[in-house]
């Protein structure tokens, strides 16, 4: 137990600002997010990833998102495991045939008012994969988008730049 | 006792004698592809299994436009020898002799072959025919591996029902999840039969994430096919296209530059630790100790910024490339990456010690999820789950491909067969990549990085293996008439350690089975293609 405390006290807290180019835009969307958050989503935006037939490269930087660098809880983000308690769909494609239902029925699953984001240049575009017998390709193909993040992957700061405009935006 | 040990290809070729005909064309002239007669396929099966070799992959191919029939191709290995074995199969009557009574992982593969290719293996164990990859709403005539299929159509959506195994009786419940899942994970079904807390079966149902990526491959240029294979799974983007490239470049007979050959390991070796650093902070997590997860997350991000600095992409996407690599390491670089192992080695052995010593952490990964040795040998398991459960097998050490036959890998082998053994295993496998990463830099060669490929011939064929982090990857690459793509078949590792989680879980209670996952997290995209 020691051993971790020690440890714990000896990491501190790595969670870092984020970079000063786009710091002025953040700060900007920063300002408005407290209030919107606190006023359109009660203190947290929560949100739900869905993976619609990604090859897990866009997963790997939305987890990243969590880590103590990034730390995107401290602007409300918090990402839950059911799609009733969400008030923003992640979604990552392209979005495969298999995946089609699943990603409506979430969809659907998902209380009004909701948000939309596609991320990765195939949940954009359909990226590589195109669209064939097993590939829709982008996610507006399949369901209403209010966002983009392109990005192959997009990084963790371009991620949490994409979610805060689109706040902005909604506001 | 004879001390000798026949070669597989002598065992083939002395058991079918004239009816079997050795193929030209084929590369690496090191492994072999002998042509069998198809009603003879199923010798083929127990032949290898008598050898002790495993059934590394099995694929159908459709060569009509090569001016011939279906094909079903088997690739088995043995320490590191391979061996293909081919029967032909004739347009009018696509079947074929199963493998399956003697090789389990061939009861996936065939159901692959059958529901994407349209090949029917007879004698399939417990006649186990449902579709696999295709879902139950595709028309059961699509079979968009075969040439005559137009990859750009949409299928209708047909009524359909897919038959899950049951299980009856009193207090016996059942427990569908998925195939969203609850964490940022990939998306796949998992129904468990379940009595009281305890686990009495688990049935995946996998085939979510399938994209048409093998038959997208044939619409490819060869450069082109390397940027696919790097997003074949996100996680290994390094060892797929680096498992392309070498199958392409022994097609061609591109000689990669040695400078390009050192750059790739070394990628190979941070993907390598980046994941394994991921995992064991997952695994702790998992059993409720958010500790590890934030702290070993914390070392991965140093090593995902190191990766963006020295080479320009966190994940080293399209950095491995036919010919060679298309970042070099700068003349600080080597510099900049042994400071960053050694702070990484001391961070790392640090969390290490406290890992080992915590009694909660023992309690719950200790004897869970087990995977017995001989388990994991029947199903031909590969990577940390093979080596976990005390099978010795690496590809970097047993097939090695410069420079690894001059910085050699230490084999890490335990016999514990549970998630603690998996843990750990990626644990001292942590600690042998930084080793290999040192030897790596002190040895670089310079020279060019990157050189072109030379024409590939047509109408042939090559195979590639390559130790990915998770275990071995298999590419098989066809050209066709004009040296075109004709067939990429794909072999991740998980498309035979899912069918050993479903053994690992049994008798072990549902609230484990997030951190018996988390022990083998497998690719659901690397699975379904």
């Amino acid at each position: 137990m020691l051993r971790i405390l020690h440890q714990i006290f000896r990491t501190g807290v790595v969670t870092e600002p984020l970079p000063e180019e786009i710091k002025a835009e953040l700060d900007e969307v920063g300002c408005h997010l407290e209030k919107a958050i606190r006023q359109r989503f009660h203190r947290s935006l929560v949100i739900r990833e869905v993976d619609a037939g990604s090859c897990n490269g866009c997963e790997l930087e939305i987890i990243a998102m969590n880590n103590p660098v990034y730390n995107c809880e401290r602007y409300g983000i918090q990402f839950t495991a059911s799609p009733r308690f969400a008030d923003m769909l992640l979604v990552t494609g392209p979005v495969s045939v298999n995946m089609e239902i699943a990603l409506k029925r979430t969809y659907d699953a998902t209380p009004n008012p909701k948000m939309v984001v596609a991320v990765g240049d195939c949940g954009c575009t359909g990226g590589i994969f195109g669209e064939s017998y097993a590939s829709l390709g982008a996610v507006a193909n399949v369901i209403p988008v209010d966002a983009h993040i392109p990005g192959c992957p997009p990084t963790p700061v371009q991620l949490l730049l994409g979610i805060l405009q689109l706040i902005k935006i909604r506001l | 006792m004879s001390a000798t040990v026949n070669s597989l290809r002598d065992i083939i070729l002395s058991h079918f004698g004239s009816s079997a005909v050795l193929c030209s064309g084929t590369y690496p002239p090191c492994i072999p592809q002998i042509l069998v007669p198809r009603e003879q396929f199923e010798d083929v099966g127990w032949l290898m299994k008598d050898a002790g070799a495993r059934l590394a992959a099995e694929w159908g191919v459709d060569e009509t436009l090569l001016g011939r029939q279906f094909a079903v191709l088997a690739c088995f290995a043995r320490e590191g020898e391979y061996i293909l074995l081919r029967c032909n199969i004739p347009l009018e009557d696509p079947t074929f002799p199963s493998l399956s009574k003697k090789h389990t992982p061939a009861f996936r593969f065939e159901r692959q072959i059958m529901s994407l290719m349209g090949l029917t293996p007879t004698g399939h164990s417990h006649s186990d025919l449902r579709p696999w990859i295709k879902h139950e709403d595709w028309p059961a005539d699509a079979w968009p591996l075969r040439k005559s299929f137009d990859a750009a159509q949409r299928m209708p959506r047909v009524a359909g029902e897919y038959r899950w195994v049951r299980a009856e009786g009193e207090g016996v419940y059942e427990i569908p999840v998925g195939p969203v899942h609850a964490g940022i994970i990939e998306p796949g079904h998992f129904r468990f039969q379940a009595m009281g807390e305890d686990i009495l079966n688990l049935e995946e149902r996998l085939g979510y994430t399938h994209k048409g990526i093998e038959k997208r491959f044939e619409q490819l240029s060869w450069v082109e096919g390397a940027r696919l294979a790097g997003r074949v799974s996100g996680d290994s983007t390094v060892a797929h296209a680096l498992t392309y490239c070498r199958a392409l470049e022994t097609l061609s007979g591109t000689n990669i530059a040695p400078r390009a050959a050192w750059l790739r390991a070394i990628m190979l070796e941070r993907e390598r630790i980046a994941n394994h650093l991921g995992d064991i902070g997952a695994i702790a997590n998992d059993v409720g100790f958010a500790f590890f997860q934030f702290q070993f997350m914390r070392l991965k991000e140093h090593l995902l910024r190191g990766n963006q600095q020295l080479f320009g992409h966190r994940y080293l996407m399209d950095r491995v490339v036919p010919g060679g690599i298309s970042a070099d390491l700068q003349a600080d670089g080597a510099a900049a990456i042994e400071l960053e192992l050694a702070n990484l080695q001391t961070e790392f052995e640090h969390l290490v010690t406290i890992y080992d010593l915590n009694a909660s952490l023992d309690d719950r990964l200790r004897s869970t999820g087990l995977l017995t040795a001989e388990t994991a040998r029947e199903l031909g398991t590969v990577g940390y789950v093979a080596r976990a459960s005390g099978q010795g097998l690496d590809c970097r050490i047993q097939a090695p491909f410069s420079p690894y036959d001059q910085i050699q890998p230490r084999m890490v082998v335990l016999n514990s067969c549970d998630v603690h053994a998996r843990a750990w295993v990626r644990i001292e496998e942590i600690r042998d990549s930084i080793r290999l990463l040192r030897g790596l830099l002190a040895t670089l060669p310079h020279g060019e990085i990157l050189i072109p490929l030379a024409d590939v011939p047509p109408d042939s064929s090559s195979l590639a293996a390559v130790e990915g982090w998770r275990g071995e990857i298999v590419y098989w690459l066809q050209s066709g008439l004009q040296g075109e793509i004709n067939r990429c078949a794909i072999r991740d590792p998980s498309s035979v350690n899912w069918l050993a989680l479903e053994q690992a879980v049994h008798n072990n209670i549902v609230p484990d089975f997030p951190v018996c996952n988390k022990s083998f997290n497998q690719s659901y995209s690397g699975n379904d293609l």
